[in-house]
């Protein structure tokens, strides 16, 4: 492996000329208003996606950016500029456009030292990324994917298979000295199919990826399991009934169900929606929010993940942070700027798309630990339910708490036992109560496969979610089934 | 660094060509924007951006491959397009794919008006202030507008060129001006947000910020209170945004590449009908000033106005060149076009063709229903049109709007919902690219209680 990967503080000294002085004059020119902060952020980010539609990896693509964004900080205001053009003149520009929050000093202040390198876990050092990879090594896998769905059934008539990967490299410079790099691979690979019989037609799609090399999707045949399970999918749903319309008894599968906490609670608990008083959650730590078989955490740090980051895009590391334990809320996800408002530690959930944003709190991966039911007790306990097994997307009002997510798998339960499919089933619920419903967890915790993004405030980043089996007392089904 | 220019675009096609291209296309794509928000009354934060990029689309016979990248220096340029030139010929060749018939490539542009000259970039301190005072207007509305997402003012700048290897070359700038705001009301029932924006290509064209602080305030308190009402089965009311919302689902429906993958209920369906009489669907890409208008197209043909759907009869397609030729029609100049995206297909200005009721009959028409101001999440299905959605508006009594609703879905399937619009509205207001008059639906499940 090249050292600028291994090393991306010499990937951006040597490619843009940039160092300590050049770090310190920016930083300085920065600084010049009353600002309390100021930071660089760099970035070089390489992608090339492939994508196969009926039985031909027609389409390719490849990218590159590069760019550079100063923030200043002062107390709860942001300055914001960036530019991708990587040059000291540049960035010049964009710290006046940046320092323009701040008021006039009044005092000279010390000038900027750089050179504290921050400590990064090492949670995705890979021998090899994906994009060393042949484009033909790659293509053949999606034939082999589009193989496998179609004989899955023969009801699949159509196959969609694509793998993007891309590996970026960034670089944090704060006014407090510190230098923080990162080399931060990503993949995914993912297949849809549509299914046909008479005039019925249904998709199933189904995914995976990570902070990964190459072989992960090899090891265990992982693709293979991908295109059955999209298959799969397509086919159940052909013959899905109504949603039934009306609350109900849910009981949520193990896994990507967990988006249910990303969007329930996971939002509201981020800190800059608390600073400002403007979520359901505010001002609730301490304060019972979930039932005591809850214990919801977001962590940063788990090997290979989709969500996870050595630092976050403020050069924090990344941390597991406890948001609820045994239904108490204890704590927000925090930047850097939120946390100091709120007199709190940064817990790593600084983030950001790209060098053309300015980070804010986000989640890295979400999840709720095991508990101590059977699943199998759990669906055996509920006499008439509704139990989804994948979602599609999901979205939150932060202010009013209330959340929907969309199944793209769910059954009926009746009688303990599950039985017809149904298609078209909405969930929607009020936050800060629905986890006070939960009245089984499983021991079966399972992390998605890795396919998470999550959009705020126009930006999208990856993430992860994770849930053992539950059952939830009570939540509304939007179907049209009465 | 390069200026990005017609100049650089013609020398970019004859690198590809001197690399074996067949064919190629290059996109360049720049812009600055600014923009600014205060909170409570406080600058909350700026972000003044400049961005420049260029794309192409290389083919090598039917193979092709697509690129984009912010090195914009002749060397490493070279280097980049030979290897989308190296990824092209290691793509599956595909007998459709393909620039557009030369022939249809126009010679002429029209004047769309796109550029507000006199102000291009709104510099910081008026930035703020609009921002301020369309929040001091929410604030000052009502006491229990008592906090706030802020409100910001954004101002951008765009150019864009695009050339292509069989002689089509074309440019277009614009402006737009954006001003919004996020009040939050709250009593003993809880917090509710409001948002309510105005945006314009021309920025002395955008409404009084004060009107738009109180709007939003108004949005925000209107729903204060709500409560979830029981499951049942009664007629709703779309507000003009969500109407436009629900407009904008058709077309995505009726665009080639969810066609031809068989991933739109809409599969078929070309001359048959597809929504109740009174519904007339327009795309109209040549409106003067209009948010969406462009002169040409994502692949260099000329954009046009039509109906899409015409009297409740689906007249044509949304497509491009290649999603034509896979359907056996011809390309509808819808063909859009993002930087590192091989093209896809979009709406340009497009709306709902207003009817003769104001909103007030539509609504006093409806003994017991919805009044539709809200919907979350992404519950619509396009393969089966099966919709399902988080939602949240006013209840209906006797024709009257009464108290708010929140925490229920609307559920119905697109086929259905578009056969049954029972009543369309004169309000047809022109606030962004999709827009549409209220309308209301003969009936829909709710699930609540």
């Amino acid at each position: 492996m090249a050292t600028e990967l291994t090393k991306p503080e010499k990937f951006f000294q040597k490619r843009f000329g940039m160092n300590e002085p050049a770090f310190e004059q920016i930083l300085g020119a920065a600084l010049e208003r009353k600002a309390d902060y100021a930071d660089l952020y760099f970035e070089y980010r390489n992608a090339e996606s492939l994508a196969l539609e009926e039985s031909m990896v027609n389409h390719t693509s490849k990218s590159v950016s590069q760019g550079v964004g100063v923030r200043v900080c002062a107390e709860d205001r942001t300055g914001y500029a960036y530019s991708d053009e990587v040059t000291v003149d540049r960035m010049r520009i964009a710290a006046e456009a940046a320092r323009a929050i701040a008021d006039t000093r009044t005092r000279e202040i010390a000038p900027v030292q750089v050179g504290t390198a921050v400590r990064r876990h090492n949670l995705y050092e890979l021998d090899s990324t994906p994009l060393e990879i042949p484009v033909e090594e790659r293509a053949k896998l999606l034939y082999e994917i589009d193989k496998i769905a179609r004989a899955y059934d023969p009801r699949i008539k159509n196959v969609m298979a694509s793998f993007i990967a891309e590996q970026k490299l960034v670089m944090i410079v704060t006014s407090e000295g510190k230098i923080a790099a990162d080399t931060q691979p990503l993949c995914r690979l993912n297949v849809s199919v549509i299914a046909e019989e008479g005039t019925e037609r249904q998709m199933g799609s189904f995914g995976g990826g990570g902070r990964v090399e190459w072989r992960y999707f090899l090891e265990g045949e992982k693709w293979r399991d991908y295109a059955k399970e999209a298959a799969r999918q397509a086919i159940v749903n052909l013959a899905a009934v109504d949603a039934p319309a009306g609350e109900s008894i849910v009981v949520l599968a193990p896994g990507w169900p967990g988006i249910l906490l990303h969007e329930a609670i996971g939002h509201g608990l981020e800190g800059d929606f608390n600073r400002k008083g403007t979520s359901a959650f505010a001002g609730k730590i301490g304060q019972r929010v979930a039932s005591e078989f809850c214990t919801v955490v977001d962590d940063g740090t788990i090997a290979s993940r989709r969500g996870s980051l050595n630092v976050d895009d403020e050069g924090t590391p990344t941390s597991r942070t406890v948001l609820i334990e045994k239904g108490i809320l204890r704590g927000y996800m925090q930047d850097r700027m939120n946390a100091k408002l709120m007199k709190m530690e940064a817990t790593g959930n600084g983030r950001r798309e790209s060098f053309a944003h300015a980070p804010m709190p986000r989640m890295t991966n979400t999840f709720m630990l095991a508990g101590e039911h059977d699943p199998k007790d759990i669906i055996k306990s509920v006499p008439k339910g509704l139990y989804a097994v994948s979602f599609g997307g999901g979205q939150v009002d932060i202010t009013n708490g209330k959340f929907v997510f969309s199944a793209s798998e769910a059954y009926l339960i009746e009688n303990g036992e599950v039985t017809k499919p149904v298609k078209g089933a909405t969930l929607i619920g009020n936050g800060p109560d629905v986890l006070t419903r939960v009245t089984m967890v499983g021991n079966d915790l399972e992390l998605d496969s890795g396919i998470g993004t999550c959009g705020k405030d126009g930006q999208s980043v990856p993430v992860g979610v994770g849930m053992p089996t539950i059952r939830i007392d009570g939540i509304t089904v939007g179907g049209t089934s009465s | 660094m390069a200026e990005l220019d017609l100049n650089l675009a013609e020398w970019a096609l004859g690198v590809a060509k001197k690399h074996g291209a067949t064919a190629a296309e290059v996109l360049l794509v720049s812009g600055e924007s600014l923009s600014a928000g205060v909170r409570l009354g406080e600058v909350e934060k700026l972000k003044s951006s400049r961005e420049r990029r260029l794309g192409l689309r290389i083919f090598s016979g039917q193979s092709s491959a697509t690129s984009s990248t912010a090195e914009i220096e002749p060397d490493s340029l070279q280097d980049f397009i030979k290897s989308t030139v190296d990824l092209a010929k290691l793509t599956a060749p595909d007998p459709w794919s393909g620039l557009p018939d030369a022939a249809l490539h126009p010679h002429s542009f029209p004047e769309l008006d796109l550029e507000d000259n006199q102000h291009r970039i709104i510099a910081a301190p008026r930035a703020l202030e609009l921002a301020r005072s369309a929040e001091k207007a929410a604030l000052q509305s009502d006491p229990r507008i008592k906090n706030s997402e802020g409100a910001e003012f954004d101002s951008g700048t765009y150019r864009v060129i695009f050339a292509n290897s069989q002689g089509f070359a074309g440019e277009y700038a614009g402006t737009s001006y954006h001003l919004g705001i996020a009040p939050i009301a709250q009593d003993e029932s809880g917090m509710q947000t409001g948002y309510w924006y105005t945006s314009n290509r021309m920025f002395e064209k955008l409404d009084d910020p004060a009107m738009v602080g109180r709007k939003a305030a108004e949005r925000a308190l209107r729903k204060l209170g709500a409560r979830k009402i029981k499951t049942t089965r009664v007629p709703i009311v779309f507000d003009p945004q969500m109407a436009a919302g629900l407009v904008h689902s058709l077309a995505g429906a009726a665009s080639g590449p969810t066609l031809y993958r068989g991933a739109s209920y809409l599969v078929g369906k070309l001359g048959q009908k597809v929504a109740s009489a009174n519904v007339t669907l327009v795309d109209d890409a040549r409106m003067v000033g209009g948010p969406g208008s462009k002169p040409f197209d994502g692949e260099g043909l000329a954009t046009n106005r039509k109906n899409l759907v015409e009297n409740g009869e689906l007249k044509t397609y949304l497509l491009d060149s290649y999603s034509a030729r896979k359907l056996k029609l011809s390309p509808t100049g819808n063909a859009s076009r993002s930087v590192g995206s091989p093209p896809g297909v979009s709406t340009t200005n497009f709306y709902l063709a207003p009817g003769s009721h104001t909103p007030e009959e539509i609504i006093g028409s409806v003994k017991q229903g919805l009044y539709l101001t809200e919907l979350i999440g992404f519950g619509i299905n396009m393969v089966t049109g099966d919709y399902s959605r988080g939602a949240g508006g006013i209840w209906i009594e006797n024709g009257e709007l009464t108290y708010p609703v929140q925490e229920v879905t609307i559920a119905g399937n697109l086929k259905d919902m578009f056969s049954s619009i029972e009543m369309i509205g004169n309000d047809l207001v022109w606030r962004s690219s999709t827009v549409s008059p209220t309308i209301k639906i003969a009936e829909m499940t709710i699930a609540g209680a």
